[in-house]
């Protein structure tokens, strides 16, 4: 049937999009929350930090749930599998997401002397949660086998999403902030990018050395000519983003909105990589997608509602974003 | 005695306690502000605009609360009860599915706009925003309340090798106890959000605030509960003779009834006893309770016996039923006797203020009675007639369900109480605040002079 065979390839990609841009969305608020500099006479910038981001983490994380309830939809079998698995760091990446969203609102109507605390509070749990993720996304690559190379691997890639979220932070805030954090924020992307790179790098050798089928593929000439090009891409962006950010802030604020395009760049291309090495698998060498899909009656449900619904979703997201555009004010309720 | 399934079962109640707390107070706060908000575009007072903005602060803490235990309560499903979704995935699946794709992003992207936009769009996009969220939190409802209803009363569906597969969206969704079902939550949520309002306008009043926002808020949502109360009896009426109707074993241990009998009583007070299988210290008055039920004093009403190791604990259910109801008519003699006061007399005694101070959270209480008596009535029954709690438990062990459910409560007892504390503290905070602010004209910074001649607020109060 028709049906059983592209149901779940659709919404394997309906998935991987989302997971995409949940990365980058909230990946770049995790980020600011991570690189928030703790100093006391660091408020005023603490409080422009959070501005950029306050009218959109809220829409940010949503795109977390639509990925899990995708493959809670879609992928009933392999949601088991994975949750099974990542119960520990699940838990503790959802009180991270609890603490930062609950100090996000406190610290702004908490008596004044608590309010460090919840900057503190916002910062451990942006933290908390990015290690959370990274080490998820370690043991997920590994096809959750067990023992200390898995954990080893899993803290590896904690570290490499941390440096790529406070790269992609970093990047942000050059974008929507100007004068002293501006320039603070440059020497943060710099620095968090050649950490992300190293971690990109890092997982990049140990993802095919660990796993035959995506050594395999990786290096299956004469598609390997073809290949290559994603890395390939992925190192040029690194480096024209280094070279260009030993050059701003430029004079009328220039090109500040580049670091955070090449960045999302890499995370594509990243992404599409780690896409390359596992697809069919939704849970790699354990499950394909055919075998851990659901009824293609609830899947055509879910999918009508969503080639309707998906474009509004972008469109208002779109029209968010817009009326928030140029660079960062206070954040007040009016 | 604590293994993998009670620490479950515990961990869901408390997270699903701690979670609906939120959006009871968010669905209906929404809606008053769209009130406040429309009302000020229509008349100009700037009365409205500072209700708007204080009770917006509010909401926004709520809804961040209930955001984030949200996300929490939506990985339960996958990380704790795993043969939920692979028994009733394919139908609790799309409905979860279409919550998010309709309501979340709806309330999480317009929210932004709601909060932070008013100086970066036009006014009626901002009071769009505002409704637009507003419709967002409901349809959240809808949806939530469909899968809640289908899991009681299922319909639409057929099993094969043990899953449920869907053959009517249409009967899923408005399943036989949906309609009441989702009546009696929005309805509560209501009655929720005005005394919460009630109760911090009456705090602010009784802390020397002069304003006239807090009193006007005060009316509004004693005067809105007052509707809303005895409407919330009515439905609650009709909800119980559907359940009588649909989940007979549930009604009798709200009622106490353990054999099955004609003319029950409506037991005021009792110890309901598993192991004996009878009540203690029953008070009740004579055939009240087959009154109630079938509309007639003799009615048969079915007795727990007759669904032997098939029916929910009996006191937790009997307990919270009492506590929901008793609670309802306080709130019913409070708001009219509030609003007899506010709408004749423009005030309230002291006293008065003091007592709607403590009951600002009166419609929590009442809301999670209520979600228990649901809840723990449907047990033990996961989908009732389809899937058993026991059944679709994590085969996780039970250190590591300990260890997430302990994490949670030491979060959820700290944010309680912080998100009180806070909301207390911005109650005195705005006694001190100007009644003039940033984008409106001060009259020359002489506060005394607040009575404005155009702020005919008190005018249209004795009116």
């Amino acid at each position: 049937m028709m049906d059983a065979y592209w149901l779940p390839v659709i919404f394997i990609g309906l998935m991987g999009l989302s997971v995409l841009i949940y990365a980058i969305l909230d990946g770049y608020d995790l980020g600011v929350g991570i690189l928030l500099p703790m100093g006391e006479a660091d408020e005023a910038q603490r409080d422009t930090m959070i501005a950029s981001i306050g009218p959109f983490w809220d829409a940010n994380e949503t795109w977390l749930v639509l990925a899990v309830g995708i493959m809670l939809i879609a992928f009933p079998a392999a949601h088991s599998i994975v949750l099974y698995h990542l119960y520990i760091p699940v838990a503790i990446m959802l009180i991270g997401l609890i603490m930062r969203g609950v100090a996000f609102d406190f610290r702004a109507k908490a008596a004044v002397d608590h309010k460090l605390a919840w900057d503190r509070t916002f910062k451990a749990g942006s933290i908390l949660t990015t290690l959370a993720q990274g080490y998820m996304l370690g043991l997920y690559v590994m096809g959750f086998e067990g023992g200390i190379s898995t954990h080893l691997f899993g803290l590896l890639s904690g570290l490499g999403v941390t440096a790529a979220y406070s790269y992609i932070g970093a990047a942000w805030l050059v974008m929507k902030t100007e004068d002293n954090l501006q320039q603070r924020a440059v020497a943060w992307t710099k620095t968090t990018g050649r950490f992300c790179f190293m971690g990109v790098i890092a997982v990049s050798i140990v993802n095919p050395l660990v796993n035959p089928g995506v050594f395999d593929r990786w290096f299956d000439f004469p598609l390997v000519m073809f290949v290559l090009l994603i890395p390939a891409l992925c190192f040029a962006a690194f480096l024209f983003n280094d070279f260009l950010l030993g050059r701003l802030p430029k004079e009328n604020d220039r090109h500040c909105w580049v670091p955070f395009s090449l960045v999302m760049l890499i995370f594509l291309l990243c992404f599409s990589a780690l896409g390359f090495s596992f697809f069919p698998d939704v849970v790699p060498g354990q499950m394909d997608i055919w075998e851990a899909a659901s009824a293609p009656e609830s899947l055509v449900v879910i999918l009508v509602g969503a080639l309707v619904v998906v474009p509004v979703i972008l469109a208002y997201t779109a029209f968010s974003y817009w009326v928030f555009r140029g660079k960062a004010t206070s954040l007040n309720y009016h | 005695m604590l293994d993998a399934l009670m620490l479950s079962r515990i961990q869901f109640a408390a997270n699903i306690s701690f979670h609906i707390l939120f959006p009871t107070i968010t669905i209906a706060m929404c809606w008053f502000l769209v009130f406040f908000k429309v009302r000020h575009d229509m008349t100009g007072n700037p009365v409205w605009m500072r209700a708007y903005r204080f009770w917006v602060k509010v909401f926004a803490l709520s809804f961040a609360i209930g955001v984030v235990s949200g996300i929490t309560m939506s990985f339960q499903f996958g990380t704790n009860w795993p043969g939920y979704m692979e028994t009733v995935g394919n139908i609790a699946g799309p409905l979860l599915g279409y919550e998010v794709l309709t309501a979340f992003f709806l309330e999480a992207t317009f929210l932004g706009i709601m909060l932070f936009g008013i100086k970066r769009v036009p006014n009626k996009v901002h009071t769009l925003s505002t409704i637009l969220v507003a419709i967002g939190t409901s349809l959240s409802a809808f949806w939530i309340l469909a899968l809640d209803s289908w899991m009681q009363t299922p319909a639409g569906f057929e099993m094969r090798d043990g899953v449920a597969f869907p053959t009517d969206w249409f009967a899923i969704v408005f399943n036989p106890s949906f309609p009441y079902r989702l009546t009696h939550m929005l309805i509560a949520s209501g009655l929720t959000a005005s005394f919460f309002i009630a109760g911090i306008s009456a705090y602010r009043i009784l802390k020397g605030d002069v304003k006239k926002a807090p009193r006007l808020t005060l009316k509004i949502s004693l005067l809105v509960a007052a509707v809303l109360a005895p409407t919330q009896a009515l439905v609650g009426d009709y909800h119980g003779l559907n359940t009588l109707e649909h989940q007979p074993a549930k009604i009798a241990a709200i009622e106490g009834v353990w054999e099955t009998e004609k003319g029950a009583p409506l037991l005021l007070f009792a110890l309901p006893d598993e192991e004996t299988k009878t009540n203690k210290y029953a008070i009740g008055i004579p055939n009240l309770a087959s009154l109630i039920l079938t509309h007639d004093l003799n009615g048969e009403i079915k007795g727990l016996n007759e669904f032997e190791n098939e029916h929910p604990p009996v006191a937790p259910v009997f307990w919270s039923f009492r506590v929901m109801v008793g609670l309802g008519l306080l709130m019913l003699a409070l708001s009219w006797f509030g609003s007899y006061h506010m709408v004749r007399k423009g005030k309230m005694p002291n006293w008065m203020l003091k007592v709607l101070v403590g009951t600002t959270f009166s419609g929590w209480v009442a809301t999670l009675a209520g979600w228990y008596v649901t809840e723990i009535g449907r047990q033990p029954w996961l989908v009732t007639g389809v899937l058993r709690t026991e059944d679709a438990v994590t085969s996780l062990p039970a250190s590591n369900v300990a260890f997430s459910l302990a994490m949670y409560l030491i979060v959820y007892s700290f944010l309680l109480v912080a998100y009180i504390h806070t909301v207390f503290l911005m109650a005195r905070k705005a006694v001190k605040e100007e009644e003039f602010e940033t984008n409106e004209p001060k009259p020359d910074g002489n506060l005394t002079n607040v009575n404005q001649p155009q702020d005919n607020v008190e005018g249209s109060a004795k009116a």
